[in-house]
């Protein structure tokens, strides 16, 4: 037990990744840690979405696109031939920027995931689930009296963790989060960001952002991309107090160029 | 040579760090004006050391406010961040530098009563040290220079010799003639906020050598 939590959930060993021919990431290793939160920053373009969504292999859904290297996905190597994509995609879960909950019912949003997968055999074991999903994101008590509502008539935040709920509900390993709060207000981005505190005690999270003080105030470790480059790798704090490298320090104080 | 998209912030930063540096001006005037009015017996200037002491007062308030606000509205990070929290300590040092001036200003006064005693020239000595201590660490805090800050607060070592020096003077004369007593015990007193005024410089140079390296820790003092 206690040997599992230190080992990585992820291990990503010399990962290169090209956009046909032009080189998107190059040579990237990281471990990520389980039931942590990592984070990932840099400027636009810099390659963090691109190395978010290898870790559970949507850049596949992008023609032309290529990967050397490995990512270890508790040490099975996730790009390997034999590797079952709905399975990887349940074990690792993704929000994105803009909620986008299917234009049904809030129930039957959190309801998708479990009888594609099968995971309820009775109504009442469905039901379980999405009461214990829509708890774990901090949402249940907003709307368990309106559970078959359109989920569309939820506010911008609402949506947002729903979208989470529904992720929960397959029961994920890790949850990659790209930008899970940019398109939101401050209260709700608060929201959002109190849900990834109590979400990393079950789930290993990694999370995409452009704020910077999103990414010191939510993350155990933050990692700096810079033109496709790993620049450094860091515990949050040591990053946003002393970071190691001159970009580092010039991008966190907001002095490029 | 990197170029800010931070001007707003750089601006504000750079009048903080003058408050700053107008704080050293007036902490090392007040050292060598306690210093003449000691030597001199200066009376009036002591008093007007003893009144502007509450100006120092002001301005380290006010440049700590300028860092809660740098802080609270511009979220400063890495160099930044401890550059901040470098001032914040900074200032606070500077000021116990001015309350220890205003003290030998204090004992000046106190011994107006007393007739004269030929003042040790080591005293004075003292506070040369102190300010010059004192002026290189504001230099070396403008260069981010850490080797610079521990050769500073090395010349603490001096200042202690001097003290000790000093003080085994009066407690000689002090067991020879107990009239004078009173006398060796006040200026006892001023070498002794020399002496605190040095410390505080190693502090200011600890601190000089946080906000370079981000090393945390404290040199001999």
């Amino acid at each position: 037990m206690s040997d599992q939590t230190l080992t990585p959930v992820f291990q990503i060993r010399d990962l290169d990744f090209y956009y046909s021919s032009s080189l998107a990431l190059n040579q990237i290793n990281m471990d990520i840690q389980r039931r942590k939160v990592t984070a990932l920053i840099g400027p636009s373009g810099c390659g963090k979405s691109t190395f978010l969504r290898c870790l559970n292999r949507m850049n596949d859904t992008i023609p032309g696109t290529r990967v050397v290297g490995q990512i270890l996905l508790e040490g099975k190597d996730i790009y390997a031939p034999d590797v079952d994509l709905p399975h990887l995609r349940q074990q690792v879960g993704m929000v994105f920027q803009k909620p986008n909950p299917f234009p049904q019912s809030i129930y039957d949003n959190v309801a998708f995931g479990p009888r594609v997968v099968g995971l309820a055999k009775k109504r009442t074991e469905l039901d379980e689930i999405i009461e214990q999903s829509l708890q774990q994101a901090a949402l249940w008590d907003e709307v368990k009296d309106q559970l078959n509502e359109n989920a569309l008539s939820l506010s911008l935040g609402e949506q947002q963790r729903l979208c989470i709920a529904r992720l929960l509900a397959v029961r994920p390993d890790v949850i990659l989060m790209d930008e899970p709060a940019s398109a939101l207000d401050p209260i709700a981005t608060l929201r959002i960001e109190e849900l990834i505190a109590q979400l990393k005690e079950q789930y290993t999270i990694v999370i995409v952002t452009h704020n910077m003080q999103q990414a010191g105030r939510v993350s155990d470790y933050t990692g700096l991309f810079w033109l496709g480059e790993l620049v450094e790798f860091s515990p949050t704090n040591l990053m946003f107090t002393r970071p190691e490298k001159q970009i580092s320090e010039d991008y966190i104080t907001g002095r490029m160029g | 040579m990197t170029s800010s998209l931070r001007l707003t912030f750089d601006r504000e930063f750079e009048e903080t760090r003058q408050y700053l540096y107008q704080l050293a001006v007036m902490v090392s005037a007040a050292i060598d004006q306690s210093l003449k009015a000691l030597v001199e017996r200066d009376l009036k200037l002591a008093e007007e050391i003893i009144a502007n002491d509450g100006e120092i007062n002001k301005l380290r308030f006010k440049v700590e406010e300028a860092c809660l606000a740098l802080i609270a509205t511009q979220q400063p990070a890495a160099s930044d961040l401890r550059e901040i929290i470098a001032i914040i300590h900074l200032v606070v040092e500077m000021e116990r530098m001015g309350d220890y001036a205003a003290g030998i200003a204090k004992t000046t006064i106190m011994m107006s009563e007393e007739p004269l005693l030929k003042t040790f020239k080591k005293i004075p000595r003292m506070g040369e040290i102190s300010r010059e201590m004192l002026a290189d660490s504001v230099e070396a805090f403008k260069q981010h220079n850490a080797d610079w800050a521990r050769e500073i607060a090395a010349r603490d070592n001096e200042i202690d010799d001097l003290y000790q020096s000093i003080f085994h003077k009066l407690i000689k004369i002090m067991a020879k003639e107990p009239e004078m007593i009173t006398r060796c015990t006040y200026l006892m007193w001023c070498a002794h906020n020399l002496e605190r005024i040095a410390d505080r410089v190693t502090n200011i140079a600890e601190q000089i050598i946080f906000m370079t390296t981000g090393d945390m820790g404290e040199l001999p003092g």
